[in-house]
């Protein structure tokens, strides 16, 4: 049987030959560009918001009061879409061939920190929307570099997999079902809003993952078409080990039945101590690979100071050694960084795809 | 690059089924239905000791668990989600994929919501028709796992072979053209069904599923082929001997038709060639189908292989008839240690040497022990038991070689002289018992250390025996650190023999990245005990170990090439820059106190009940690796159990150790005047003669202009401030007289006791050190007096002033230790010694400086630039080289 048909099929079809012909640049991260803006409470809350919740909300949530809104920075994509579509463009502009949705935290139980969850769906469209209009534009002006929305979908607060309390390890504060509902909340706002693929990123527990790659694959099945799925996961610490216990192998046998195109790592270390995990993935997985690491470990501040040479030269190495497919940059990375990082991967071929070796079992 | 389409799944763990895997166990005792006391733990919500069976399993060397939860009196879904929950949270069981086991659709799905790794579905089926059989085959690839599909259609279950083979072929055809289920991941489940029943038409059943296997895997060779074992024998119930039998025997043919997979027992299987001969006979002509009469002629002589009654493992004692040689064979294929030493003695006596019992006997049945593993005809767990029976014959006999060695002058007379160990942190102890059996087996000399063995150990005892290789092994992952800390201890002491890696989570990538680097000389990464003598022969021989050791250097250095260029990580600041944000304070009006006592004060002897109220217990129980903190561990819902009983033993030991006096305590402490200079410390006698000088390092930490960049230099007042300051130091043990009790328990196999001894012995010097500090502050230099801490308090540090010991964060350069030792005269004062490598024997002992300024603190120096290794240096009076070996672990940069 064949799987079901593409939602784009043209643009599939660019993307997997562009894929096929070099080594894609993803962009950085978003975070770093926002605290440039250095926006205050009512900067974060913008006119809709400006009482601390949703003016234009009919049924009133039961939070009556005012909540803190700054540090949401999926609301800016409502509230000031203009710096947002900025970040896109300066992501395109320093040669991202794809550019990620400020959708990190747009789903119900993430936003429900804010008393915002009748958001999850608006966020998602209007971020979607926000990235095509970027990308739309930039194709346009390099019709030979076609530019692609991924559509995000972060991990939430909660995990599937692990107890919060260490008095009780068989206790869970989330259901596979309640995250699963959550994703098709999400993935339907990013689908409708033009995302042209939908990453599952960051991901600390295999098991949350799972009931997004759940909900997506109903939510295909619901609409008949399908688009191209990106899984990313996150090795949190040296121990070389997701945070629910998983090596970088055993995570990729966890996800592969989403048939992903693509499946790497991202965030938690920098380039360097990913290298091994990537390694990893690259030997075991047949889709093609793809990482985005922070610009090192951050500093007494809080702060990434990995210099956009320093990362380059290291993911150079990566793409030297055949590892890679799609690079780009993840916390405190910019476009300084992306732009070095595709002038360092430019003239490297990208890990070519193992082809089925059919042989007895 | 290409990929072949072997199953993938995974737990914490990838469990990729290659053909080289012979034949998947998947552990059956976590299964209501084929349970009782399984299912007693469940409907008794004992869930705590049901985790237990699930651990057992795995230790058993079951490779997937299967997880039924299917009773009428239990809710089956929640049951499974709290139980799946549960092991989730128990990294040794989590590590194995679960295969979800269920007649009831939705206790199934209950299951995959609890599985982040890659599972098997136990099973679906056509009994419902197409439709429902593909929903739910879709709903599993949804959820990401395999699933095994029971050859069962709207007709009922398949009997025949063609009617399996009917089915399944016809499931195959929906999953793979209707759906897009990979090949790889289904597995057939052609129905086992009891034969002997009495009812003829049963009598082909086995013949049936062996015939159906072998044309399935000729039909799909990428589809597994697997079946619940226990139900071709359920005739036989009551009689196990008889049952085990049939296992074996259907297993034999079974997995040689294709069979790759089996919910089995996994402790429990009895080896094919091991079913005495007149029931193998007629237990193969039941599961063949042989003859007419099989059935009658095996109840025959059933009877007579039944246990009796209250006997759980059926024994027979014909092989105690054979020859020694046989009988020794026979123990070590079966596992059977209850007569090795009789037998053992018996072949002794009849041998010239001692050895000989070894060389011969011995290692003639564990050669049958290799070809059995090998030809698929016995598994892991039942090599396990081989091995300790081994062990208990090689123990027995080692007096009588070590006797014979003296009488003769025969020492040189094995091939080398190996020192093993499991090292600091992990207790897991099989894989490297089986190798050091092994090589016992090919005339090495081993030394096994045992377990939780720190590294100092280790190198001690290798320099002790001048052993020819160093054999290290781990389970846990934060082993492969403490490896590598060993491989950088071996180099820094300057060691020259073989290191060899080996244990479960071992790599030859994490050695040659992360262990080979460390240590100049050959170090080798070994995949099995099958390897190990090859690996060892090979390094020990002159002719070999140079076209060896190339061969494995380049190897490892090609994989190094492959992980090259890790980027630099965070940046330090300059030795310039960390001194001018050095702590200080306002000194003109600081007044440093003055000790009450100062000079040296010995005391002798001192008193361990007073001592023991001081015990910080949790590093205690994180020692035997019980995660918690003391006293709420006792209670703790995982492993309270283990901790409380683990502490009744510690109390009981604890009484003996006070009232016997097994151990002596004895301490020295002593204080002299200091100034700071620079980051020095200059310390001096009453009369102002210049004792010594303490070198300290700085941190070069990135950090705010308010916040400092530690040296302990830093908490004396400096020369020219002119406020006479004084520094501390102590030096105690508890660990005087333990050589003696801890050989007493090894003499008699009791590693329990002896890690305890050890452990309370480490727990008490501990408690000298914080009993001591408290009086100090109180008493000795007096600068609080009126301190009333509770011994919580003083557990989280919050009393005035530190102590830093040498090696420690704080002041990581152990050499320092030797100031210390000279200044306090500590060997002669309490006994204790430094090793060439500055560690403390007894190991039992703490040393470390006392600082009394107010605002001093504990802090980690952390990294150093070369800069400061070079200044560290030249104050030291050191080469470069030689700072840069002891500070190793601190390094910020790769030495030259």
């Amino acid at each position: 049987m064949s799987a079901l048909p593409w939602l784009h099929p043209d643009r599939v079809a660019l993307l997997e030959a562009a894929l096929r012909q070099r080594i894609l640049i993803l962009d950085g991260g978003m975070g770093t560009m926002l605290q440039g803006h250095q926006l205050d409470e009512a900067g974060f809350r913008g006119e809709r918001f400006v009482e601390g919740h949703d003016s234009t909300h009919a049924h009133h949530h039961d939070h009556p009061g005012s909540c803190d809104l700054k540090g949401n920075n999926d609301l800016l994509t409502l509230t000031k879409p203009a710096i947002i579509r900025g970040v896109h463009e300066a992501y395109l502009e320093a040669g991202a061939d794809l550019v990620e949705t400020n959708t990190f935290n747009s789903t119900r139980i993430s936003q429900a920190d804010y008393h915002l969850e009748h958001l999850a769906h608006e966020l998602n469209l209007e971020g979607a929307r926000l990235a095509r209009a970027a990308c739309d534009m930039y194709t346009a002006k390099t019709p030979d570099q076609p530019r692609f929305v991924i559509g995000v979908l972060g991990p939430t607060s909660r995990t599937a997999s692990l107890s919060p309390d260490v008095n009780d390890p068989g206790f869970r504060n989330v259901t596979f079902e309640e995250l699963a509902a959550n994703y098709t909340e999400a993935a339907s706002g990013l689908i409708d809003g033009g995302a042209d693929l939908i990453m599952v990123e960051t991901i600390f527990d295999t098991l949350n993952a799972k009931a997004a790659l759940f909900a997506l694959s109903e939510l295909f099945h619901q609409r008949g078409v399908r688009v191209p799925v990106m899984i990313s996961g996150t090795i949190t610490d040296r121990s070389g080990r997701t945070l629910s216990g998983q090596t970088a192998e055993a995570f990729y046998y966890s996800v592969r039945h989403a048939r992903p195109l693509t499946v790497g790592l991202n965030c938690a270390l920098g380039a360097a101590d990913l290298r091994p995990h990537v390694q990893t993935l690259a030997n075991v997985a047949d889709c093609f690979v793809s990482t985005h690491p922070n610009a090192g470990l951050p500093n007494a501040f809080g702060e990434y100071d990995e210099t956009p040479e320093q990362m380059a030269s290291v993911i150079g190495s990566f793409a030297r050694d055949g590892l890679l497919n799609l690079v780009g940059g993840c916390c405190g990375t910019t476009p300084a960084h992306i732009k070095a990082i595709a002038d360092a991967v430019r003239n490297c071929a990208p890990r070519a795809l193992p082809s089925a070796h059919q042989e007895a079992a | 690059m290409s990929f072949t389409p072997h199953t993938r799944l995974s737990g914490l763990e990838p469990l990729v089924i290659t053909p080289d895997l012979l034949f998947v166990n998947v552990g059956e005792r976590t299964n209501v239905t084929g349970s009782a006391q399984f299912k007693k733990l469940i409907k008794e919500e004992r869930y705590e000791e049901a985790v237990e069976v699930a651990r057992q399993q795995v230790a058993n060397g079951a490779q997937i668990i299967d997880v039924n939860m299917d009773e009428g009196l239990i809710d089956s879904e929640a049951a499974m989600t709290r139980y799946l929950n549960l092991i989730a949270a128990e990294p040794d069981i989590a590590r194995v994929p679960v295969m979800v086991d269920s007649s009831k659709w939705t206790v199934i799905e209950a299951g995959l919501r609890c599985l982040q790794g890659k599972g098997i579905v136990n099973s679906i089926s056509m009994k419902e028709g197409e439709e429902t059989f593909l929903e739910h085959a879709r709903k599993v690839q949804q959820y990401g796992a395999a699933v095994v599909v029971m050859a069962f259609d709207e007709q009922g279950q398949a009997d025949t072979c063609a009617r399996k083979v009917d089915i399944c072929s016809r499931a195959y055809e929906l999953l793979t053209t209707r759906l897009d289920f990979l090949p790889e991941d289904i597995i057939f489940d052609p129905n086992i069904f009891a034969i002997a029943t009495g009812i003829e038409e049963h009598n082909n059943y086995a013949v049936d599923f062996i015939e159906a296997t072998r044309e399935l895997k000729r039909r799909f060779p990428f589809s597994h082929i697997s079946g619940g074992v226990s139900n071709v024998s359920f005739s036989f119930r009551g009689n196990n001997t008889v049952r085990e039998a049939i296992h074996s025997v259907f297993l034999y043919h079974a997995i040689k038709a294709g069979m790759d997979m089996g919910i089995v027992n996994a402790g429990a299987l009895m080896i094919y060639d091991d079913v005495p001969e007149e029931l193998r006979e007629r237990v193969e002509d039941v599961v063949l189908n042989r003859r007419a009469d099989a059935t009658e002629r095996l109840l025959e002589i059933a009877e007579k292989f039944k246990a009796k009654k209250g006997e759980v493992v059926v024994e027979n004692f014909a092989w105690r008839e054979k020859s020694v040689r046989d009988r020794l064979s026979h123990a070590l294929v079966h596992g059977i240690d209850q007569f090795v030493e009789t037998d053992t003695e018996e072949a002794r006596q009849l041998s010239t040497r001692p050895l000989d019992v070894i060389e011969g006997p011995l290692m003639d049945g564990m050669n049958v022990v290799g070809d059995l593993f090998g030809a698929g005809k016995m598994f892991l767990p039942q090599v396990v038991k081989s091995a300790r029976v081994m062990k208990k014959a090689v123990a027995y006999l080692l007096p009588y070689i070590e006797e014979e060695k003296l009488r003769t002058g025969d020492v040189g007379k094995n091939n080398g002289t190996i020192v093993m160990a499991t090292v600091k942190g992990d207790v897991h102890d099989i894989g490297k018992n089986i190798v050091g059996v092994v090589l016992r087996c090919n005339n090495f000399e081993v030394i096994d250390l045992g377990v939780m063995v720190p590294a100092q150990k280790i190198l001690d005892t290798a320099r002790e025996h001048k052993a020819d290789i160093i054999g290290l092994s781990g389970l846990i992952t934060p082993s492969l650190e403490e490896m590598s800390q060993v491989a950088r201890e071996m180099q820094r002491q300057d060691f020259h023999i073989p290191l060899l890696i080996g244990g479960a989570t071992t790599s030859r990538a994490h050695t040659a990245l992360k262990i080979e680097p460390h240590y100049k000389s050959p170090t080798v990464w070994v995949k099995d005990a099958s390897r190990a003598v090859g690996v060892a022969q090979s390094l020990v021989s002159k002719d070999l170990v140079d076209a060896f050791m190339t061969k494995i250097r380049a190897e490892y250095a090609e994989v190094r090439e492959r992980h090259r260029n890790r980027g630099p990580g965070k940046q330090l600041v300059s030795l310039e820059k960390a001194r001018s944000q050095r702590f200080t304070c306002d000194w003109a009006n600081y007044e440093p106190p003055q000790p009450n006592q100062p000079g040296i004060t010995v005391f002798d002897a001192y008193d361990l009940a007073e001592l023991s109220s001081y015990i910080d217990w949790s590093p205690f129980f994180n020692a035997w690796e019980l995660a918690g903190h003391y006293p709420a561990i006792l209670q703790d819902a995982i492993v309270g159990t283990q901790a409380s009983e683990l502490f009744r033993d510690a109390q009981d030991m604890l009484d003996r150790i006070i009232k016997e006096k097994w151990l002596t305590a004895r301490g020295v402490i002593g204080f002299w005047p200091a100034a700071q200079i620079g980051d020095d410390t200059e310390v001096y006698a009453a009369d102002g003669k210049k004792l010594a000088v303490l070198h300290h390092l700085r941190q070069q930490v990135d950090k705010p202009m308010e916040r400092p960049d530690f040296s302990l230099a830093d908490f004396i007042a400096p020369k020219d401030a002119g406020k006479p300051d004084w520094i501390g130091g102590f030096a105690v043990t508890s660990g005087i007289g333990i050589e003696e009790h801890v050989a007493r328990f090894e003499a008699a196999h009791d590693d329990y006791s002896s890690i305890l001894l050890k452990a309370l012995a480490d727990r008490l010097a501990e408690a000298f050190a914080e009993r001591m500090h408290e009086r100090v502050r109180r008493e000795f230099w007096g600068y609080v007096p009126d301190e009333t801490l509770d011994n919580e308090a003083l557990i989280h540090e919050k009393y005035c002033g530190i102590r830093p010991a040498p090696g420690y964060p704080a002041c990581p350069d152990h050499t320092e230790k030797a100031t210390l030792f000279k200044l306090l005269d500590a060997p002669r004062n309490t006994g204790i010694e430094l090793t060439e490598g500055f560690a403390m024997y007894p190991t039992a002992a703490v040393s470390g400086w006392y600082f009394s300024h107010p605002e001093s603190q504990y802090f980690v120096v952390g990294r150093l630039t070369r800069e400061q290794v070079e200044d560290y240096a030249k104050r030291k009076g050191w080469t470069r080289e030689e700072a840069e070996r002891w500070l190793a672990p601190n390094l910020d940069y790769d030495p030259d």
